[in-house]
C-alpha cells in the first residue's frame, strides 16, 4: 500500500503526456460525435436543434446511408476473401528452403511500402483508358478497359477500388502470414508426412489450423480497412461515377468532396458514430464464430 | 521439410514458379517507373514497350518542379521524424508507468488505454477538425503533429518489452539510489531497442502514408502539405499531363522501398506485433 502512494507522483507525470493527448484527441471527439449525432442542423450549419436518439436511426434508415454501407460491405465482400486468399498462397510459396528465399521475401513484401495515395494514384494511372498500360495490354479481352475505362463503369468501378487495395495490402497479408507459418512446428509437418498426408492434406489439417490466428487477425484488419475505406475513393473514382455513386463509400459520403452532408455537423457525426459501431459488430462477430475455431497452438 | 532432396528440375520449377509470381505482384510499380521513365511530361504519350530503353528523367524533373515536391518531401520528413520521436517518448513513459510502478487504478486504466484503440480516425476526425479550426492550428505543422503524438499501440509494445526484463534489475537499480527517469534512459530503453526500433520505423510509416487527417486539416495551404495529399494536385492539373502523376509517384514512393528493404526486419516485427499469441 504505502509503495503504491509512494509511486502515484511519478506515475502520474510519466502518463499525463499521452493521457491529455489520448483524451483531447480520442475520447473527447468521440464523447463529442455521440453528443452531435443528435443535433439537426439547417443548411448553412449553424443554426442546430436537439433530434434526440432518433436522428441516429433516421440517419441509418436513409437510403443515402444504405447505399454506401452496402457499397462499404461489396467492397469487404471483395477485398477479404481475395486478400486472404492471395497472402496465403504467397506465403505458402515463399516458405521453401532455398537460397535465395529471402529476396523473394522481401519483393513480395513490398507493396506494403506503398500509401494508400501512392497505390491508388498507381492505379490511377495504369487503368487509364487513354494512357494507361493495362489498356493497351488486356482490352482486346477485357474491352470495357478501353471504353469506357474500368473507373468510369458503374459496374467495374468498386471492382477496380477492390483490386487496387487487394494489391496494396497484399504485402502486409504476406508478412503476417509468413511469420504465421515460420510458427508451426515442423515436427507436425513430419508426423503427418509419415502418417501418408500428402500436400494437399498436409495443407488443410497442419498448414490451415496452425494458421487460424493470423487469418483471424488479418480477416479483422481487412475487414475493418474495407468498411473505412477512404483514400483509395477519393483518387480513384471521387465517390463516382455519377449518378449511381457506385463507390460511395461511408467514409467517403462523410468526409468526400462532393459529400452532400459534409456542412453538416450532426448527420456527418452520426453516420461517424454508426460507422464505428458497424465495425465494431463486425469485429465481434468474426472473434466469436471464427475465434472457437481458432487454434492457439499447444 | 524435405527441401535439401528435391531434384534440380523441382528446384527450377520453384524458382520459375516465384519469379513470375514476383513479377505479377510488381508489375504496376514496374509498369509505372517507366511510364515515367520513357515518356515526357507534356503529351499523352506512352510508352510502346515497357523495356528500359530511351530512358529520361524529363518527367521526373517536370513533376519535381511544377508538383514542389521538395518542399511537400520535406514536410513529410518533418512531421514523420517529430511524430516519431514523440510517440517513442510519450510511449516509453507510460509504459513505464504501467510497467514499473503502482498505482491505485492502475488495471483499469491500462484497460481504458488498450479500449482507445478501437476508436478509428474516421469517428475522431469530424471533431478534431473543429478542435484544430478552434486552436488556430489549421494549416500548421501543430495541426499535422501534435494530435498523433500518443499511441496506445506504442504504450502496449514498450509494456510487453518491458514486462519481459527481470525485476531484479529494477531492484537493483533503486537500492543504488537510480531515479525512474534515469533507469529508463540508461537501463530501460536501450535493453528494449529492438522493440523501439519497430515502434519507431512503423510509426514513421504510418505517419508518412496517413491520408485522412492531413487532408482534413490542411486545407488549400500548399506549404504545409504531406506529399501524400499533395500528390493529389499533380493528378488534378489536367489529364493531358498525367505522366507527371507517374513522376510524382516514383518520387514519393521511393524514399519508403528504401527504408523497407534496409529495415525490413523492424517492420515485420512491428507488423506481426498484433498477431502474435499470447
Amino acid at each position: 500500500m504505502k509503495r503504491r502512494l509512494r509511486d502515484l507522483p511519478p506515475a502520474l507525470v510519466m502518463l499525463v503526456p499521452s493521457l491529455l493527448l489520448l483524451g483531447l484527441w480520442t475520447v473527447y471527439p468521440l464523447v463529442r460525435a455521440v453528443q452531435n449525432g443528435h443535433l439537426s442542423c439547417d443548411v448553412t450549419g449553424r443554426k442546430c436543434t436537439d433530434a434526440g436518439w432518433s436522428q441516429y436511426w433516421r440517419v441509418f434508415t436513409s437510403q443515402q446511408f444504405q447505399d454506401s454501407l452496402w457499397v462499404s460491405v461489396k467492397l469487404a465482400l471483395m477485398t477479404v476473401p481475395f486478400g486472404l486468399v492471395l497472402g496465403i498462397g504467397l506465403a505458402v510459396l515463399a516458405d521453401k528452403h532455398l537460397k535465395g528465399i529471402g529476396v523473394y521475401r522481401t519483393l513480395f513484401s513490398s507493396t506494403v511500402a506503398t500509401s494508400v495515395a501512392v497505390a491508388s494514384l498507381v492505379w490511377f494511372v495504369l487503368l487509364q483508358p487513354e494512357i494507361g498500360v493495362l489498356s493497351d495490354l488486356f482490352s482486346r479481352w477485357i474491352p470495357s478497359l478501353k471504353n469506357p475505362g474500368l473507373l468510369r463503369d458503374p459496374g467495374t468501378a468498386l471492382p477496380a477500388v477492390a483490386l487496387s487495395s487487394v494489391w496494396a495490402s497484399l504485402g502486409f497479408t504476406f508478412i503476417v502470414m509468413t511469420a504465421g507459418l515460420q510458427s508451426v512446428p515442423k515436427d507436425l509437418y513430419e508426423s503427418a508426412y509419415v502418417d501418408g498426408a500428402g500436400s494437399f492434406r498436409r495443407f488443410t489439417n497442419v498448414t490451415l489450423p496452425m494458421l487460424s490466428p493470423s487469418i483471424l487477425f488479418v480477416t479483422v484488419v481487412l475487414t475493418t480497412r474495407a468498411l473505412q475505406t477512404y483514400g483509395e475513393v477519393a483518387l480513384l473514382t471521387g465517390g463516382g461515377p455519377e449518378p449511381e455513386k457506385s463507390t460511395t463509400t461511408i467514409p467517403y459520403l462523410i468526409y468526400g468532396k462532393n459529400s452532400l452532408i459534409s456542412g453538416n455537423l450532426g448527420l456527418k457525426s452520426a453516420a461517424a458514430v454508426l460507422l464505428f459501431l458497424i465495425s465494431l459488430v463486425f469485429a465481434i462477430v468474426q472473434f466469436r464464430g471464427f475465434g472457437k475455431r481458432v487454434h492457439y497452438g499447444r | 521439410m524435405a527441401a535439401d532432396t528435391v531434384s534440380g528440375a523441382r528446384k527450377f520449377g520453384r524458382y520459375s514458379l516465384l519469379t513470375v509470381v514476383a513479377i505479377i505482384v510488381l508489375f504496376p510499380i514496374y509498369a509505372i517507373v517507366m511510364q515515367a521513365l520513357k515518356t515526357g511530361p507534356d503529351s499523352l504519350d506512352h510508352p510502346r514497350s515497357l523495356l528500359p530503353v530511351d530512358l529520361t528523367f524529363s518527367t521526373i524533373r517536370a513533376a519535381w518542379d511544377q508538383g514542389q515536391l521538395g518542399r511537400l518531401l520535406l514536410n513529410s520528413v518533418f512531421v514523420s521524424s517529430v511524430v516519431t520521436l514523440g510517440v517513442m517518448a510519450t510511449s516509453l513513459l507510460a509504459a513505464y508507468a504501467f510497467a514499473f510502478l503502482e498505482f491505485p487504478f492502475k488495471g483499469p486504466l491500462f484497460v481504458l488505454f488498450l479500449a482507445t484503440m478501437l476508436v478509428p480516425a474516421e469517428v475522431t476526425v469530424v471533431i478534431n477538425q473543429r478542435t484544430a479550426d478552434s486552436l488556430g492550428w489549421m494549416n500548421t505543422y501543430q495541426g499535422l503533429i501534435i494530435p498523433s503524438l500518443a499511441s496506445t499501440f506504442g504504450v502496449f509494445l514498450v509494456r510487453q518489452m518491458f514486462l519481459q526484463l527481470p525485476k531484479e534489475l529494477r531492484e537493483a537499480a533503486s537500492l543504488d539510489g537510480v531515479g525512474h527517469l534515469r533507469f529508463l534512459w540508461e537501463v530501460a530503453a536501450p535493453l528494449s531497442r529492438p522493440t523501439l526500433g519497430a515502434l519507431g520505423l512503423f510509426t514513421f510509416l504510418g505517419t508518412w502514408n496517413a491520408y485522412l487527417w492531413p487532408s482534413q486539416v490542411i486545407r488549400g495551404d500548399r506549404s504545409h502539405e504531406t506529399i501524400q495529399i499533395g500528390l493529389e494536385r499533380l493528378k488534378n492539373n489536367d489529364l493531358s499531363k498525367i505522366n507527371l502523376v507517374t513522376g510524382g509517384l516514383v518520387v514519393a514512393a521511393l524514399p519508403i522501398f528504401v527504408m523497407l528493404v534496409v529495415f525490413q526486419r523492424q517492420l515485420v516485427r512491428g507488423l506481426t506485433a498484433g498477431a502474435v499469441k499470447g
